[in-house]
């Protein structure tokens, strides 16, 4: 769905962000995209939209360049991005008004999620709080059933149970001809829920791998020592140690956080 | 040393699966949810779920009719029963053992508490 190959990007007048960047995604997946402040995800994800131009190298989403912005791709993306602004209407206003841009809209489908979300289609988005119009938009985003869904920290701002209702909206409510790309932070929120990792790292992809791999490769584990044998990464934790080990015969599940301090200070899961 | 792990998420949905098998909720030749309804109750990847479902069904847990869903098979209860046991040989069991060898508690103390506790859950022992 996107393949991206010897990418090169560069804000005017600044060093190089993105130098050679090469990336292949397909769809059906829940992709997340890590990476420290700076690190460039946001950049990527405006890349992939249309919203930034690449200064040379090939990105191809949904066989469209996205610098072009044409409509069969525009309508068929959405970003949900970290800061947003809405205009003084109501849901159902702005439903008029937008929805046409998205041919495969669902308004079934909007329905269903906002009253799982707790909003109603007559309030002011306005007047709605931060964490509200976050669902509103999410909510939006998941009924335009467009192809590529990219989310911009999507649970910042999210209370406690929304949390939950995210993941339970984003595992259910897809087809398999979707792709989702979530980029975050707060790697709990998407735990179980993200099926490929990709982590970014002075502006280059260092790790791209799906959960599956991951587990197959290796397995983490808590002792009371660090100095074990084969032992790839390892961090202190209340209770002992935290380790990141060559996988010996049974699957465990993966800790992220472990595993993007390990891939981010240069270890290798084999 | 000891490690302490956590299974990974597709054996958690499997565990959960054939739990449910061994409790009745889903007896053999009943129909178990399908990958996008578990996914949604779980929140979790439906590539997830369906990893879960491909190792219960290698196992001969449970059958897939196609284009109708997944069903618990009539060999499933001792299949899981059989798998467990074995788990426990091969991975609670030496816990426990390694645990009492630290806390020096020989089989004979553990006799009456192995006891007492069977016959306070007499359900579990089914």
């Amino acid at each position: 769905m996107i393949q991206i190959k010897d990418l090169h990007f560069a804000y005017p007048r600044q060093q190089a962000l993105f130098n050679s960047l090469t990336a292949d995604l397909r769809a059906g997946s829940i992709t997340g995209l890590l990476g420290k402040n700076g690190a460039g995800k946001t950049s990527l994800l405006k890349l992939l939209t249309g919203l930034l131009h690449p200064v040379s190298g090939e990105l191809s989403v949904m066989s469209h360049a996205p610098r072009k912005r044409e409509v069969s791709f525009l309508n068929d993306v959405f970003m949900v991005p970290e800061e947003f602004y809405f205009p003084t209407i109501s849901i159902l206003d702005y439903l008029k008004a937008y929805t046409p841009f998205y041919p495969r809209f669902d308004l079934e489908l909007l329905d269903r999620i906002l009253v799982e979300f707790e909003l109603g289609k007559e309030r002011n988005l306005q007047r709605l709080s931060h964490g509200q119009k976050k669902k509103f938009l999410i909510a939006f985003a998941l009924a335009t059933r467009c192809r590529l869904l990219v989310l911009d920290e999507p649970t910042n701002g999210l209370d406690i149970p929304s949390k939950a209702l995210f993941r339970k909206i984003i595992a259910g409510y897809l087809d398999e001809d979707q792709l989702v790309i979530i980029s975050t932070h707060q790697v709990k929120d998407v735990e179980n829920l993200i099926d490929k990792i990709i982590i970014l790292d002075n502006g280059e992809i260092i790790f791209q791998h799906t959960i599956e791999e991951i587990s197959q490769k290796v397995c983490f584990v808590s002792g009371t020592s660090k100095d074990v044998e084969g032992a790839i990464y390892c961090e202190a934790i209340p209770g002992g140690f935290r380790l990141m080990m060559p996988n010996g015969h049974a699957e465990t599940e993966v800790d992220i956080e472990l595993l993007f301090n390990a891939i981010t200070n240069g270890y290798k899961i084999g | 040393m000891e490690f302490k792990n956590t299974k990974g998420i597709f054996l958690q949905i499997a565990d959960n699966i054939s739990e449910k098998v061994m409790e009745g909720k889903y007896p053999p030749g009943e129909k178990i949810p399908s990958v996008r309804d578990l996914a949604t109750e779980m929140g979790v990847n439906p590539n997830t779920v369906m990893r879960t479902y491909s190792e219960l069904q290698s196992r001969g847990i449970i059958d897939n009719k196609r284009g109708v869903g997944y069903y618990v098979s009539n060999e499933a209860i001792g299949i899981i029963r059989q798998w467990k046991r074995q788990e426990f040989f091969e991975t609670d069991l030496p816990l426990i053992v390694k645990q009492t060898r630290i806390l020096d508690i020989s089989f004979e103390d553990l006799k009456p508490y192995f006891e007492s506790i069977l016959n306070s859950n007499p359900h579990e022992n089914q």
